[in-house]
């Protein structure tokens, strides 16, 4: 039991750690697509290692604990994607180290197209 | 067809509303069985999600095999941010490229998409068709379509035995 307790702390206590990473991400990246990378990731290990450290002192709850966790791979990707998307649709630029954009690139490409249709 | 999609939904349901529950009991068995058919056939009347899904034996070894490289591709991803995040230097060199897909079926390319997202340094931005915007934290400038290929073959071998 006592085992258990202390690996449970120590797990939340990695995803916690994880989880500062991901502040800190945020702060230094230089743009809003960096930031996502570096917000998403590292919050999702994070959540994830926290709630098995939880699960691991209350052995009872690890059923339900599995299905957060399953929810969370589900679902930040997916936020994270959509906030990228809308980004890049309201046309907020990338920093100024990025070197290529092949989806603007290809949205300018398509825009002539339909301009010469018409 | 149709009948494929109502019997995954009433068994992923079922076994949602036993974990939630917490028992086997026949009376919260049978409750839930009601309940999971009847949302089943409602939603699954127009329904394609699942009529892509490959119900062999093949493609179950291939789910867990996917399942475990993704989770590494999870943690190597999260070392790999967690390094770049704390150096001083900060080494980055972002860009969106651009990757072929050749999975057909949506729900693949859906779960290939959001797979890509949690590998190391790169997130979908856009799915086009069969073209994936990638957005990338470290890329080389010279081999990109390589790198882009790389990513994607990484979960798509084993999407496509799942999904076709």
């Amino acid at each position: 039991m006592e085992a258990l307790q202390i690996a449970g702390a120590l797990l939340t206590l990695l995803g916690s750690l994880f989880i500062l990473f991901a502040a800190i991400g945020l702060l230094r990246m230089p743009d809003v697509y960096n930031r996502i990378q570096a917000g998403t990731k590292a919050s999702t290990l994070g959540s994830i290692l926290t709630l098995l450290g939880i699960g691991l002192c209350h052995p009872e709850w690890l059923l339900k604990i599995g299905l957060l966790i399953l929810f969370v791979i589900i679902s930040n990707p997916v936020s994270s994607h959509v906030l990228g998307r809308a980004a890049h649709f309201a046309g907020i630029p990338l920093s100024k180290r990025t070197h290529i954009d092949t989806l603007k690139e290809y949205r300018d490409k398509e825009l002539t197209a339909k301009e010469e249709q018409q | 067809m149709k009948l494929k999609s109502i019997l995954i939904l009433f068994i992923i349901l079922l076994a949602f509303w036993i974990i939630l529950n917490n028992s086997v009991s026949p009376l919260i068995l049978l409750t839930g069985a009601v309940i999971s058919l009847a949302i089943a056939i409602g939603f699954c009347k127009t329904c394609d999600v699942f009529n892509d899904l490959r119900l062999t034996p093949r493609s179950f070894l291939y789910t867990f095999l996917y399942l475990w490289v993704f989770l590494i591709e999870l943690v190597k991803s999260n070392f790999d941010i967690a390094f770049r995040v704390l150096s001083p230097s900060l080494p980055i060199n972002p860009g969106i490229i651009t990757a072929k897909t050749t999975l057909k079926s949506k729900m693949g390319r859906l779960i290939l998409a959001n797979s890509i997202t949690l590998t190391p340094g790169t997130f979908t931005v856009d799915i086009i068709d069969d073209k994936l915007f990638i957005h990338c934290v470290n890329m080389k400038e010279e081999e990109q379509e390589e790198f882009g290929n790389h990513i994607v073959r990484k979960f798509e071998k084993y999407l496509e035995v799942i999904y076709g």
